[in-house]
């Protein structure tokens, strides 16, 4: 027999396990509350361009009664009850979450365009996780600051991005309820449904009402929540540009502020890396989550002398990934989040045409409906070109070679960005060198975009202050108390 | 073609054998883990995969009859079943080649002969010689020979590298060589690494993971790792080497993650037996109980499968 092609087929998870209602309100004081202007918008399927489900579109009026639904919640519930009952809850709903994780995966999957091996395997284990863990932390908060009295903040505004629209809300959400703050939450107007579906499960779990309030909408939204004085905190994971607003609205006010920004990080494959690992963490770092990944690898600097090697074996390695529907257990890559960010993307890759870099595609195929994006290699890339400066936040990497250390220390750090970064060798010394010298929040070495709810996570530079996870993402939601 | 390796040629010395991360080895064996195989792709994997089988009986108590019993099984997999391939090859001790080789005829099914004192290696030089040449002359197509293990845990390469070019020369132009390293006595996959590097050099036309004959086998990190050395060779000199894991894959969906993982890492220029074996003895009984499953729909009981 000789050899011929093994194609897989599809392998789909099924719809089935997700109840949607057509139409979702805003979840006020634990209520499904209509908008007051009676405005929807459709949450749109990307994978297929079908509309998945309406919701309402919120505005300052409903930002106001979601705001005093949190503060009476706050004042007359929330702060007085002891971090033990407050764990509780928090335990409740990642068990909660747990025993939905299929339908929250699937869900996540539907409205964002992530792989459902993406959304299955980390998306929401790490989600639950993240409550699991500062569950733990609610009743230990005086240990967790020795010698020092700790009080809640109050009322936290929180916004949260469309490329972990569920873990984000967690990495928000958990830290400020085990601190015994209360929240109102917008998230991100192409992927509000699993926010929509962990406000169910705040119903199911018995919060009480007005700790936890989901208010959907556009950017507007956002302002409007941003703007409204009884707000002691905000919390914002999004893009640098809109991050700069937030900041600019918050100066002269009493509101704290923590933001998570974009990121141009690098990763760096140093001429002893063991190779097929590095490749392969090549991939996971700019390819995971179609690169809708603020702290994706999207800068790669390979060292000149095995540049050759893990450019052939990175192209090679690509054409066995695979693109299409998210549903499909065995897609790699799926869809991108929406049509105004694959247009984003297709200008960044003619861009990078124009500006003469050396491209690569595999040959694969792509669905004819939904919006879709070829893994894209740009080679010979020079650090003054703009694709390598800017955040494509798609599945485009660049690559650029270097000759010594001290070379790519600076290149690396030559960027306003400094979220993340990845160390590719074989010599521990190396990895603690390095990790020093660079300016990024996050270093990892041998390994890329790993996420633990221990580990805090955060930028230096413009890809924001403040750190979330973690013992640190504790503090981002307390003050000492006097 | 082989041992072609100078000693001027130092870039090939330099870069050879690349370290293996342990982590990223078992991440990537994961991320194969979770495809899912299913529909027509499934049978014809299944296929693919009886089709790559080396059915093997190497036991003390083998006889004549056992060995033409397993040949004919090897022709006759399963007759309820339509369409289905032989396998590749049996594989039997040198004693039972001349058996195997009548009841084969010209079925197209190889021979395979374990060789250089199976399983251990643990004999004189002159012994493996005569070993080979006893297995070659009496008609095998292929050689399965064992490493000295000890030589190379003790760092002696070279000797390493030599018994299996020398017993690589007895085997030009009449069988095919197949190194077996019996991982499950190494330590370390950089070890696995560097002793596939050094038998691809030395003239092995495949590398095989085990002998079968101790607990640990043919285990995913040491397949993947070993794949790795047949890419890198194949990059730098457009030669193909073969791969054969051995010993612990028994079941239908640990044989067609082993393919995927070919494919990904390889190519489906690898998707047949001339350069992708199974050694197994109850591999081949899965399979079909898969293989019928995915035609009507029903397990059947074992009971309807031949033992042989």
């Amino acid at each position: 027999m000789s050899s011929s092609t093994w194609n897989l087929e599809p392998s789909l998870e099924s719809r089935g396990v997700v109840s949607l209602k057509e139409r979702y309100e805003l979840y006020i004081d634990g209520n499904w509350v209509a908008p007051k202007q009676g405005r929807y918008f459709d949450s749109i399927n990307p994978a297929d361009a079908q509309v998945l489900a309406q919701v309402a579109y919120s505005d300052s009026a409903d930002i106001d009664l979601a705001v005093k639904a949190a503060r009476k919640a706050y004042t007359q519930v929330w702060s007085k009850m002891s971090g033990t009952e407050r764990g509780k809850y928090l335990f409740r709903i990642a068990r909660l979450m747990q025993e939905k994780a299929r339908e929250l995966a699937v869900l996540e999957t539907l409205d964002g365009g992530k792989p459902i091996r993406e959304s299955r395997d980390i998306d929401v284990p790490l989600a639950c996780n993240h409550f699991f863990y500062y569950a733990g932390w609610a009743d230990k908060l005086q240990e967790a600051f020795p010698g020092q009295k700790m009080a809640a903040l109050g009322v936290a505004g929180q916004i949260t991005p469309w490329n972990f629209p569920l873990l984000m809300l967690a990495w928000k959400v958990a830290p400020a309820l085990a601190c015994g703050n209360t929240v109102v939450l917008k998230p991100a107007e192409t992927t509000s449904l699993t926010a929509l579906k962990f406000a169910e499960i705040c119903q199911e779990a018995g919060l009480p009402a007005g700790v936890v309030n989901i208010v959907t909408g556009f950017g507007d939204s956002g302002a409007a929540l941003v703007a409204h004085p009884d707000i002691d905190k905000i919390a914002f994971t999004g893009s640098t540009a809109v991050g700069k607003q937030i900041q600019k609205a918050c100066i002269g006010t009493s509101k704290k502020t923590t933001l998570e920004l974009g990121g141009k990080s690098a990763n760096i494959i140093l001429e002893d890396a063991p190779i097929d690992a590095a490749v392969e963490g090549i991939i996971n770092a700019i390819f995971f989550n179609q690169g809708h990944v603020c702290c994706a690898g999207s800068r790669l600097f390979v060292q000149e002398s095995i540049a050759q090697r893990v450019i052939d074996k990175l192209k090679f390695r690509m054409q066995s990934l695979y693109l299409g529907n998210p549903l499909d257990k065995n897609t790699d890559i799926g869809a991108i989040n929406s049509e105004k960010q694959l247009q984003t993307i297709a200008s960044y890759i003619q861009l990078g045409l124009a500006e003469g870099a050396e491209m690569y595609q595999p040959d694969c195929t792509v669905p004819s409906s939904g919006y879709y994006c070829k893994p894209t290699l740009f080679i010979d890339v020079a650090q003054s070109m703009r694709i390598a400066q800017e955040e494509i936040f798609g599945p485009v990497l660049t690559i650029q070679t270097f000759r010594t250390i001290d070379e790519v220390i600076e290149k690396a750090n030559n960027s306003p960005y400094g979220l993340a970064a990845g160390v590719w060798t074989d010599k521990g010394s190396r990895i603690f060198g390095l990790s020093q010298a660079l300016k990024a929040g996050v270093v990892w070495a041998n390994t890329y975009n790993k996420f633990d709810p221990a580990s805090p996570f955060g930028g230096y530079k413009e890809s924001g202050f403040g750190r979330e996870g973690g013992l640190h993402g504790l503090s981002a939601y307390l003050k000492p108390s006097f | 073609m082989h041992a072609d390796h100078t000693l001027s040629d130092f870039h090939y010395w330099l870069t050879a054998s690349p370290t293996i991360d342990q982590v990223g080895v078992t991440e990537r064996i994961a991320r194969i883990q979770a495809r899912s195989v299913k529909g027509a792709a499934k049978l014809h994997g299944l296929r693919m995969v009886l089709n790559m089988i080396d059915l093997t009986t190497l036991e003390g108590k083998d006889s004549p009859a056992k060995v033409r019993q397993l040949c004919y099984k090897a022709q006759h997999l399963h007759e309820q079943a339509e369409g289905l391939p032989t396998v590749a090859a049996v594989c039997v001790y040198p004693t039972m080649v001349e058996t195997a080789k009548k009841a084969l005829g010209t079925s197209g099914v190889k021979i395979a002969a374990v060789s250089t004192a199976f399983p251990s290696g643990q004999a004189p030089f002159e012994v493996k010689k005569i070993d080979t040449l006893f297995a070659i002359d009496h008609g095998a197509d292929e050689i399965d020979m064992v490493i000295s293990r000890g030589k190379f845990l003790a760092g002696e390469y070279n000797f390493v590298y030599d018994e299996i070019a020398a017993i690589k020369e007895l085997c030009q132009n009449k069988a095919r060589l197949k190194v077996i390293f019996e991982t499950g006595e190494l330590d370390t996959l950089d070890q696995v690494r560097r002793l596939s590097d050094l038998a691809i050099a030395a003239g092995a036309d495949f590398i095989k993971t085990s002998t079968g004959k101790i607990p640990v086998a043919a285990t995913f990190p040491v397949v993947y790792t070993m794949l790795g050395a047949i890419k890198d060779h194949y990059d730098r000199t457009g030669i193909q080497i073969g791969m054969k894991p051995a010993g612990g894959i028994s079941s239908s969906k640990l044989a067609l993650q082993h393919l995927l993982l070919v494919k990904e890492v390889l190519g489906e220029a690898w998707l047949t037996n001339e350069w992708y074996r199974f050694g197994a003895s109850s591999l081949a009984n899965d399979v079909l109980m898969q293989y019928q499953k995915q035609q009507t729909g029903k397990y059947q009981s074992a009971a309807y499968f031949s033992i042989d």
